[in-house]
C-alpha cells in the first residue's frame, strides 16, 4: 500500500480538454471519491492513474515513484471495472490467481493467498465456477478478489456499483468500505451518484468540465461550498441570483431583499440557502411568503415558497398532527426564517445554476 | 387467433420448403450413389455399393483426396493465423484513410469470381516461374499460395465479427494485473477470440477443400485436386461414381461441423 499524489495531471484531446491540471494528494489507507457528472473527466483521470490514458502534461506517483511513463501492468494499482472485467474463459479461482501468476508467485502461496481472497470476497465454494455462471453480486465481487489479492499499491474502482440493483448496491457499497478501511487500501473511487460518494469516502473531489471544483470531505462540502456548482451538486440547494447589498443583505433578481451572512464575500453573485436550513411558521418573526405548494414525503415536508416572486424551496420534519402548520395548504401566508449566516454568497460560473440553462 | 395460426402454418411450410430445397440435391447425391444401374433412372433396378469400390479403385480420386487434404490443412495453417493478424490490425491498429481500403483488399478475394482470379495468378506464376526459375503452377507451395486467399478473407471477417464482441476491458484488467502486452493476447485476447479463429478454421478448411474455379488452372500432372479430379471424370464417364464421391465429401464436411460445434457453437459465431 502507498500514497497516490497527482501533479497537474492534465489531458488534452485535439478539440477538448477531457481533465485540466488536476491536483490531488491521497494519503496512504485514505478513500476519496472522485464525484461528478458524466464527461467531467472524472474516469479519464482515474484512467490515466491506472495506466491506460497518457497524461497530456504532468505526473503521477505511486507510493512516491514517478510511474507517469510506465505501462499499465508495471504500475502497481488494482483496479475494478464498471463491466467488471472478468476473464470469461477462466474460473473464478484462474481469474482471481491471474495477477500472482503475473508476479511469479510460488504455487502454494498463490492457491493460499487465492483461497484467503475468495473467503474475504465471500465466494468460498466458487472457485471452480466460470463468471457466467455466477450473479451480477457475485462477479461484482470476483472482480473486487481479483484486484485486492495482489496488494495493490493503489486500490481503483470505476463505478463499480453502477450495474448492480438499488437493494444490493447499499449492501456492496458497505462491503466495500469495511474491507477498504480493515485492508487500510488507498483508494481512488470514481463515480456520478453522490450518495455512493458521501457514505463511502472520507473525501470528496468534485470535477467538472474537467476541472477540479473542491476536494474535502463530505461535510466541508455540504456546508462550505466552494461555489455554487458544488452547492447545487451536493444535496440540495436554493441557489439565487442577484447583487449583495451592505451590511448583510441581497438583492434577488425579482427584487426580494433576503437576509445573508454579513461578510465581505468575495465577487459572489448567487446566494446559496439550503432549504432545511430555513424554517416555516405561521407566526413569529419571517420574511412574510406565499405557499406555492406543500409536498408531505412522511418523515418530512417540502414547502414551495414564493417571497415576493424569489421561489425558495424549504424541507422540515413533517409536523406532528394537532400543530397549525400541519394544516397549510398552497395560497396561506407564512413567515419564513432563516440564520443569516446559512446564507452564503457563492461565485458561479455560467452553466453552474440550474436555470442557467434557459 | 385464426389469423396467427395461418401465419405459423404458413411460416411452417416456407422453412420446411427452404430446408428442402437446401438438402434435396444432398439427398439425392446420396441416394443416387446406391443405385444399381449406371445410367441414373427411376426406379432404380437395385441398390449396390459397388460405385464406392469403383471410386476406391479409381486411383486419381484417392491421389486428389491425398492433395486437397494437404493443400486444405496447408492452406488454413498459412491463412488463418495471416488473416487474424489482419483482422485485429482492422479493428485495433491506427491506419486512418489507410483503413477502408485495407478492408476492401483483404474482403476482395470474395468478390472475384474464382474463374477470373485463377486465369490472373496462372498468368502471374508463368510470369514468376521464369523470374525465380522454378516451377510454380502444378506445385503444391503454388496450389497452397493460391488458397491462401481464398482463406484470408473469411478469416479476417470471423475474426472481426468476434473482436467487436470483445470486451476490452478484460484486456485492461490483465493489464493492470501485470501482464505485459504479448501476454495479454496469448491469455486474454487470443482466448475470447476462439470461437471465431476456430469457424475461420472450418470455413478455411472448407473453401480450400471444395474449390474447383480458382484451382482448375493451378493443377499440374499428378497435382490434381479431388474436384478437379471429379470435373475429369465427368467428361468421360457419367455414373454414380462421382455420387458415391461425393457422399464422401458431404460426410466428411458434416463431421468436420459437427466436431466444432462440439468446440464452439457454430450458431454463435456465423
Amino acid at each position: 500500500m502507498g500514497t497516490l499524489t497527482l501533479d497537474a495531471i492534465s489531458r488534452r484531446y485535439a478539440t477538448t480538454i477531457a481533465v485540466e491540471r488536476v491536483d490531488l494528494d491521497v494519503a496512504q489507507g485514505e478513500f476519496v471519491a472522485l464525484l461528478g457528472p458524466s464527461g467531467c473527466g472524472k474516469t479519464t483521470t482515474l484512467r490515466m492513474v491506472a495506466g491506460f490514458v497518457p497524461p497530456s502534461s504532468g505526473r503521477i506517483l505511486i507510493a512516491g515513484r514517478d510511474v507517469t511513463k510506465a505501462p499499465p501492468h508495471g504500475r502497481d494499482t488494482g483496479m475494478v471495472f464498471q463491466s467488471y472485467a472478468l476473464f470469461p474463459h477462466m474460473t473464478v479461482g484462474e481469474n482471481v490467481a491471474f495477477g500472482l501468476e503475473m508476479r511469479k508467485v510460488a504455487r502454494a502461496e498463490r492457491d493460499a493467498r487465492v483461497r484467503e481472497a475468495l473467503r474475504l470476497a465471500r465466494l468460498d465454494g466458487l472457485a471452480d465456477r466460470l463468471p457466467r455462471q455466477l450473479s451480477g453480486g457475485q462477479q461484482q465481487r470476483v472482480a473486487l478478489a481479483r484486484a485486492l489479492v495482489v496488494n495493490p499499491a493503489v486500490f481503483l474502482l470505476d463505478e463499480p456499483l453502477s450495474n448492480l440493483d438499488a437493494k444490493l448496491r447499499a449492501e456492496v457499497r458497505i462491503e466495500i468500505r469495511a474491507l477498504q478501511q480493515r485492508l487500510g487500501l488507498t483508494t481512488l473511487f470514481v463515480t456520478h451518484d453522490q450518495e455512493e460518494a458521501l457514505t463511502m469516502a472520507d473525501r470528496l473531489v468534485v470535477m467538472e468540465r474537467g476541472r477540479v471544483r473542491q476536494i474535502g470531505t463530505a461535510e466541508a462540502l455540504y456546508e462550505r461550498p466552494a461555489d455554487a456548482f458544488v452547492a447545487g451538486f451536493i444535496g440540495r440547494c436554493n441557489l439565487l441570483r442577484g447583487t449583495p447589498e451592505a451590511p448583510g443583505q441581497f438583492r434577488t433578481a425579482t427584487g426580494a431583499l433576503l437576509p445573508r451572512l454579513p461578510l465581505a464575500a468575495p465577487a459572489g453573485s448567487v446566494l446559496a440557502l439550503r432549504p432545511e436550513r430555513i424554517t416555516v411558521a405561521t407566526e413569529g418573526t419571517g420574511l412574510p411568503a406565499r405557499l406555492m405548494a406543500v409536498t408531505y414525503l412522511g418523515a418530512q415536508t417540502e414547502y414551495h415558497l414564493d417571497l415576493a416572486g424569489t421561489r425558495l424551496l424549504a424541507i422540515a420534519p413533517t409536523p406532528a398532527e394537532g400543530d397549525p402548520r400541519r394544516a397549510l395548504a398552497p395560497g396561506d401566508a407564512v413567515l419564513a426564517h432563516w440564520d443569516p449566516a446559512e446564507a452564503r454568497l457563492l461565485p458561479a460560473e455560467p452553466g453552474d445554476l440550474p436555470d442557467d440553462a434557459t | 387467433m385464426a389469423g396467427s395460426r395461418l401465419q405459423r402454418a404458413a411460416f411452417g411450410v416456407a422453412v420446411t420448403g427452404a430446408y428442402g430445397l437446401i438438402l434435396a440435391p444432398v439427398l439425392a447425391v446420396i441416394v443416387i450413389s446406391v443405385f444399381a444401374q449406371e445410367i441414373v433412372s427411376f426406379p432404380p433396378t437395385g441398390f449396390s455399393l459397388a460405385w464406392y469400390a469403383n471410386a476406391w479403385e479409381k486411383r486419381e480420386f484417392a491421389r486428389g483426396f491425398a492433395t486437397s487434404l494437404q493443400l486444405a490443412l496447408a492452406a488454413t495453417a498459412i491463412g488463418v493465423p495471416l488473416g487474424t493478424a489482419a483482422a485485429l490490425a482492422l479493428a485495433r491498429a491506427r491506419l486512418g484513410g489507410l483503413r477502408g481500403a485495407l478492408n476492401t483488399l483483404l474482403l476482395g478475394p470474395l468478390a472475384v469470381p474464382g474463374v477470373v482470379a485463377g486465369t490472373a495468378l496462372y498468368l502471374f506464376y508463368v510470369r514468376a516461374e521464369f523470374w525465380v526459375d522454378d516451377d510454380i503452377k502444378g506445385t503444391l507451395p503454388g496450389l497452397v499460395a493460391a488458397h491462401v486467399l481464398l482463406t484470408i478473407p473469411w478469416t479476417v471477417r470471423l475474426v472481426l465479427a468476434s473482436l467487436q464482441g470483445l470486451d476490452r476491458a478484460a484486456e485492461e484488467a490483465a493489464a493492470n494485473l501485470g501482464a505485459r502486452p504479448f501476454t495479454v493476447f496469448r491469455r486474454i485476447t487470443l482466448p475470447m477470440l476462439r470461437p471465431g479463429v476456430v469457424a475461420a478454421c472450418l470455413f478455411s478448411f472448407i473453401q480450400s477443400f471444395e474449390n474447383l474455379e480458382l484451382t482448375l488452372l493451378l493443377v499440374g500432372p499428378g497435382r490434381t485436386t479431388l474436384p478437379v479430379a471429379m470435373l475429369n471424370y465427368l467428361e468421360f464417364r457419367v455414373d454414380p461414381t462421382l455420387a458415391a464421391v461425393a457422399t464422401v465429401q458431404i460426410a466428411l464436411v458434416g463431421a468436420l461441423m459437427l466436431i466444432t460445434d462440439r468446440f464452439v457453437s457454430l450458431s454463435r459465431v456465423v
